[in-house]
């Protein structure tokens, strides 16, 4: 089982991301769901609807924070006032881990609202690192960094993704939110193995793990979260498990989103990989 | 090449404009061509040139920021028509790059950047403008906090010429030179009509909105904002109801607001106890009063 340090020491199941067009069928039907990952930065807010949602939501449900502009990789330093929004934040969710990208998307205060590659270096590393550490000791709960999809590569990189990432989480000593989705689009978009990124990542770091879709172009594939999963990915997840052991899943769809009972099915089908190391480990 | 240095030089690209074509351009921010500045950077592969790989980045920035200014601002959309915002949005974007963690403030500095550079806010620069405003404040009441509620042992120590209430920081007073509320909902129902609609069905919206637009005579209004039940809505207010609250907002007396209030007034003296009393009434109703604010920063 892979409740770890990294996770608070749970185990939850299969989650789906909470969307706003789901929001009804949620709270009028009180679906059996494990838990649900929000994006943060929806509620770090003052007041108002979302909030009001929110702490329904939370009455029910167990959720895990998950932000998209925190921007660990950026060599600038951290938003202090993103940071106590966030804390404020935790303390309303009780979340027991939270996660941001391994990415940068600032720079001198102007943000791109975008999920900019890192190049893989030592000295990205050692900055991405310390402000990981940062956030985690303002935050006082474990910090998860997720891998993200990526269609450009740097000159000045020294390593693979795969070993920056390991650099990153060693130093930091932080958890891994394993998004086998993104790594299968970034395989394709800079052809690699995508099975040699899975073994290589430190198993017991990792903390959640990521499924999604995405859209595939003549010379690219992008990350557009509005898909079910293909058969590739889900094969990637399924070595994940094996590595990682019962691990929390979360199925992403934010674009083009169906029916809370399609998404949920759909998030549902890695219950079959998940079973599986259930069985094993009894044996 | 550092990381900051790398970061500053792949941003650069990132945010500089697309082309009419909505591609990435030719030249660099360095003045010199695109191709030389991108591959000094970016690995090409075996499918993608490094310029092909930088602009990937470069569109989805500006179909992101444009998206978002475009869902915040749609009665600017109408007043404008869609050639124009665009041309407004950009130039908007490039003068003033999001510097917050969140899409939510990328409006922000819109009205103010407007009244700075009116060459952009069209043909009625004043239609434009009140139009900004509304839906900024939109935006803010939509979201904004709430304190708790004024309660009845809240004044019963307080002294009567002395007293001062405080308004919801949701709650948003504006006056405005046009009746940009009735625009903005028919923009709205519009937007929402069009959800399941043909060209040509969009083709005959598009003409009423032009008409709507067109149509609309200066009249000043004064607007409460704010939400019941976290939907926001638009309330009418009368001048001195108006002034009485952007007066006990600035931090004046109870007293002192409704004299400011009245000194111009047309309404005659034995009509105004009742008149306030009624708006007292309909304030405490929708809950706009509350308990003094804690100070919040700024986002």
């Amino acid at each position: 089982m892979s409740a770890n340090r990294f996770n608070g020491f749970t185990d939850y199941g299969i989650g789906i991301g909470l969307r706003a067009t789901h929001y009804d069928h949620i709270l009028t039907r009180k679906p059996v769901v494990d838990w649900f990952e929000i994006i943060s930065e929806n509620f770090m807010i003052d007041g108002g609807r979302a909030l009001h949602i929110l702490d329904q939501i939370l009455e029910q449900y167990k959720v895990v924070q998950h932000g998209v502009s925190m921007y660990f990789g950026s060599a600038e330093k951290l938003n202090r006032e993103h940071l106590r929004r966030l804390k404020d934040l935790v303390k309303r969710t009780k979340t027991p881990w939270l996660s941001d990208h391994l990415c940068w998307g600032s720079v001198d205060g102007r943000y791109t609202h975008d999920l900019l590659p890192m190049p893989y270096t030592f000295e990205a590393a050692r900055i991405t690192a310390q402000k990981v550490r940062e956030v985690q000791d303002f935050l006082e709960i474990p910090v998860a960094v997720e891998n993200v999809s990526s269609y450009a590569e740097y000159h000045d990189s020294e390593m693979t993704e795969w070993e920056f990432l390991n650099e990153v989480v060693e130093r930091a000593d932080c958890g891994i939110l394993l998004d086998v989705n993104n790594i299968y689009v970034s395989s394709q978009n800079h052809n690699f193995n995508a099975f040699d990124y899975v073994n290589s990542v430190p198993s017991e770091r990792v903390a959640q793990i990521h499924i999604a879709g995405h859209s595939k172009y003549r010379k690219y594939i992008l990350d557009t979260h509005d898909h079910p999963v293909i058969d590739p990915v889900w094969k990637l997840y399924e070595r994940a498990i094996q590595r990682v052991g019962h691990t929390a899943t979360l199925l992403e769809w934010d674009d083009s989103i169906p029916s809370f009972q399609e998404v949920h099915d759909e998030a549902l089908k890695a219950n079959k990989f998940l079973r599986a190391t259930v069985l094993a480990e009894a044996v | 090449m550092k990381l900051m240095q790398l970061q500053r030089t792949m941003a650069r690209a990132v945010m500089q404009p697309l082309t009419s074509s909505e591609r990435m351009q030719r030249r660099a921010p360095d003045g010199g061509p695109m191709k030389r500045y991108a591959s000094r950077f970016i690995k090409p592969n075996d499918r993608l040139t490094s310029f092909e790989r930088l602009e990937i980045y470069n569109r989805q920035y500006w179909f992101r920021v444009f998206s978002a200014l475009g869902e915040d601002f749609p009665g600017l959309r109408a007043v404008l028509g869609q050639r124009r915002f665009d041309a407004m949005a950009k130039a908007y974007l490039i003068a003033n790059p999001s510097r917050s963690f969140t899409l939510r403030n990328l409006g922000s500095r819109l009205e103010a950047w407007l009244r700075k550079n009116p060459k952009w806010a069209g043909t009625n620069q004043n239609l434009a403008l009140d139009i900004v405003r509304l839906e900024w404040a939109d935006i803010e009441a939509f979201d904004g906090a709430v304190e708790p509620p004024l309660r009845p042992e809240d004044l019963a120590n307080a002294a009567g010429a002395r007293l001062k209430l405080t308004i919801q920081p949701y709650v948003q007073l504006l006056s405005f030179r046009y009746p940009v509320d009735d625009l903005l909902l028919e923009v709205r129902k519009e937007d929402d009509d069009t959800d399941f609609a043909s060209n040509a069905f969009t083709e005959r919206k598009k003409r009423k909105r032009v008409r709507a637009v067109a149509k609309l005579k200066p009249a000043q209004i004064f607007l409460a904002v704010h939400r019941i039940d976290y939907s926001v809505y638009f309330r009418r207010l009368d001048q001195e109801e108006f002034f009485i609250l952007t007066a006990l907002r600035e931090g004046k007396t109870l007293s002192a607001a409704v004299e400011s209030a009245f000194r111009k007034s047309m309404v005659p003296m034995e009509e105004r106890p009742l008149q306030v009393q009624t708006w007292f009434q309909t304030w405490s109703t929708l809950g706009w009063f509350c308990r003094p604010k804690k100070k919040r920063t700024s986002r």
